[in-house]
């Protein structure tokens, strides 16, 4: 047992340090420009004003339904296409399996922004440039996931197929009636983890879109910065503010099942 | 009820060596089969292919007179118990046992009619509602059962499905399950590396040893006849006493040590035709030498006192052997008893094939004990 005269003060300090950017954005949210510029800490005065003037400035709540949109479907498209990825990987046998998976995961090694380049020209010569297709698709097939399901599909025990080959189930029915409900967890985490990545994607979206029909929230917040000559700090970290209310939302909500997912595999 | 056979049935994972080989049964319509065998001799895989969870290698597998080979599991008629009890847990116990009918597209209320009439057998209706984390072990392997039960189907394939259990639930689990499968007229294929189970639930057993077939019998046939060294020493507990010997022609003997010769008698000698051989005692025909000859004077090493019975070990040209006498016996370790072996009681065996050359006649048990040392 490590003393908890240590171990409580460490936590105290990494939290507060982890804490007051979110803090300090808050309060810079609250006061006017003058106060701010004075390098005050805590708001004199409290006004929404900043507020008022984030969603007047840039479609801050078009953008807003935009992240969500493109964050569910990325969401929903990632956990479809690895849990069916990771299900292959473990219970059906053909050969040169092993092989397969270690290429597949192998492009972890390999940074996104070096797939960029070709990913747009794709992406361009189908013409999904300013569309949802060009915001979601490409990030579907994702190795991370597909690695974290197949080794929490692996704990499965095989009695269980084997039950369900004698009592008649197809192979996809085992999928979804067996394997997707026992693996809640992880595809909670996974779930969380492919929605939170994207949310806070911010380069892919501005390079595939051109205009506001369907940006993501990230850009909006960059335009805040950027569109007056002297960057207006209260609105941009009221812009801030409004855009990790999901992060944080999702966070606290989904902590317990988060904390679950990824330290049940090392485990069992 | 439907019919299993096995013609000249072999298996293979890797091309090279097999794990069962020339396998050749036919299991009766109704029939208690117990295969039996110790770790790693192949049950689980022969049990396996019958399921079609396994590929068969080479040979035929008929069930109910149809070539099944290639049938899908669930096409062949049959349920299987898991050893782990293979139970979904995130169902109920309700929900688990109605798994398979749901697959098989049983309408609803047929459904829940037959799992509570399962439920009902089995003393699970107070469970229903429950996940399987929430039960015994007990509990659990009685809803496997009980899935296996409601399918309906024929044939009912179990693979040790007791060894999680604690003895007492094992013995109570035995009679359970024997008793539904005689009601029921199932043909049970039942496989357990325990040679009590298999003595008391089996109507035949076979008993195979690194992927060959040893014997098949009934429980009895098996313990009195063995059909070499192996099923010998296998069945029965504490196992039957083996030592090597050799047999004089001349003399008409057999020597297990330098001064101890017991005499064949004539129509024996002809069959007995190596001078190598192994010669088997089972444990409870082992006496006290009163006024017989002493064939050993051995010197105690253990004694067990089981209330009914007491088991004495000694050792015998270092192996170690051990006796069973009916009753309570007040002996201590490092105690001198002398002992004879009678010519009926032995069994004999060639020593380089195992098989048997004479069995022991069955009906030399027993006598009445008294003894002061
Ligand atoms: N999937 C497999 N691949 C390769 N070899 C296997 C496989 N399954 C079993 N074997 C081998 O086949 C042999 C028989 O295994 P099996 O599981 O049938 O034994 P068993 O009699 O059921 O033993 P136990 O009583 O321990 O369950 C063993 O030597 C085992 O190593
Ligand atoms: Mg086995």
């Amino acid at each position: 047992m490590i003393n908890k005269w240590v171990v409580y003060p460490l936590l105290m300090i990494c939290s507060i340090c982890l804490i007051f950017p979110i803090c300090y954005a808050f309060f810079i949210s609250l006061m006017d420009g003058g106060e701010i510029l004075q390098g005050q800490i805590l708001p004199k005065s409290v006004t929404y004003q900043n507020y008022i003037d984030a969603f007047k400035s840039v479609p801050l709540l078009q953008y807003l339904w935009n992240s969500f949109i493109v964050s569910t479907s990325v969401t929903i498209g990632m956990l479809v296409v690895s849990s069916l990825a990771a299900f292959t990987f473990v219970f059906i046998p053909f050969h040169g399996r092993n092989v397969v998976f270690f290429i597949f995961i192998s492009t972890m090694m390999i940074p996104w922004e070096a797939t960029m380049i070709p990913n747009f020209l794709t992406i361009q010569k189908l013409g999904w440039i300013n569309s949802y297709e060009g915001l979601t698709i490409p990030f579907f097939a994702l190795a991370f996931g597909t690695f974290l399901l197949r080794q929490h599909f692996k704990i499965i025990p095989l009695e269980l197929y084997e039950a369900s080959q004698v009592a008649g189930l197809s192979q996809f029915k085992f999928f979804y009636k067996i394997v997707l409900p026992v693996s809640k967890t992880s595809l909670v985490t996974l779930g969380a983890y492919g929605f939170l990545t994207t949310w806070n994607m911010y380069l892919w979206p501005l390079l595939v879109t051109s205009n506001d029909s369907v940006r993501t929230v990230q850009i909006g917040i960059k335009q805040l910065q950027t569109q007056e000559i002297a960057t207006e700090w209260g609105v941009v970290m009221a812009g801030v503010i409004i855009v990790i209310i999901p992060a944080l939302l999702l966070l606290f909500l989904g902590q317990k099942q988060l904390q679950k997912g990824l330290t049940q595999g090392s485990i069992k | 009820m439907k019919k299993v056979e096995l013609v000249q049935i072999s298996k293979s994972y890797n091309h090279h060596t097999n794990v069962l080989e020339n396998i050749n049964v036919s299991i009766e319509p109704g029939e208690f089969f117990v295969l039996v065998g110790p770790s790693g001799c192949g049950k689980s895989t022969l049990l396996r292919m019958i399921a079609g969870l396994e590929d068969i290698s080479q040979g035929k597998l008929f069930i109910g007179g149809h070539h099944a080979n290639l049938l899908r599991p669930s096409q062949r008629g049959i349920s299987f118990v898991f050893q782990n009890y293979a139970l979904y847990p995130h169902l109920t116990v309700a929900e688990n046992i109605v798994f398979g009918l749901q697959a098989q597209k049983v309408p609803k209320n047929e459904r829940n009619k037959r799992c509570i009439e399962v439920a009902d057998m089995l003393g699970l209706i107070p469970f229903l509602k429950r996940k399987p984390r929430e039960l015994s072990g007990g509990q659990r392997q009685r809803v496997a059962l009980a899935r296996s039960i409601v399918s309906q189907a024929p044939i009912c394939l179990m693979d040790e499905p007791l060894s999680n259990l604690d003895a007492k639930l094992r013995s109570h689990m035995r009679s359970e399950i024997k008793q539904i499968q005689r009601r029921l007229g199932l043909t049970m294929i039942y496989v357990t590396h325990d040679q009590v189970e298999a003595m008391t639930m089996g109507d035949r057993i076979m008993v195979l040893n690194e992927g060959k077939i040893q014997q098949i019998g009934d429980p009895l046939q098996i313990y009195n006849h063995p059909a070499n060294a192996f099923v010998a020493q296998f069945i029965g507990s504490p196992p039957m006493n083996l030592i090597p010997a050799t047999f004089n022609k001349q003399k008409q003997t057999i020597q297990i040590e330098y001064h101890h010769e017991i005499l064949v008698p004539l129509h024996d000698v002809r069959n007995i035709s190596n001078e190598d051989i192994i010669v088997g005692i089972r444990p409870e025909d082992i006496h006290l030498a009163r006024n017989e000859p002493i064939h050993f004077q051995i010197e105690v090493v253990n004694v067990e006192v089981l209330g009914t019975e007491t088991i004495i070990s000694f050792k015998i040209k270092d192996q170690q052997w051990s006796m069973k006498w009916n009753g309570q016996w007040r002996i201590a370790i490092g105690d001198r008893i002398p002992i004879s072996l009678d010519y009926q009681v032995l069994s004999i065996f060639d020593s380089k094939t195992g098989t048997a050359l004479k069995n022991a006649k069955a009906d030399t048990h027993y006598k009445i004990n008294e003894v002061n040392l």
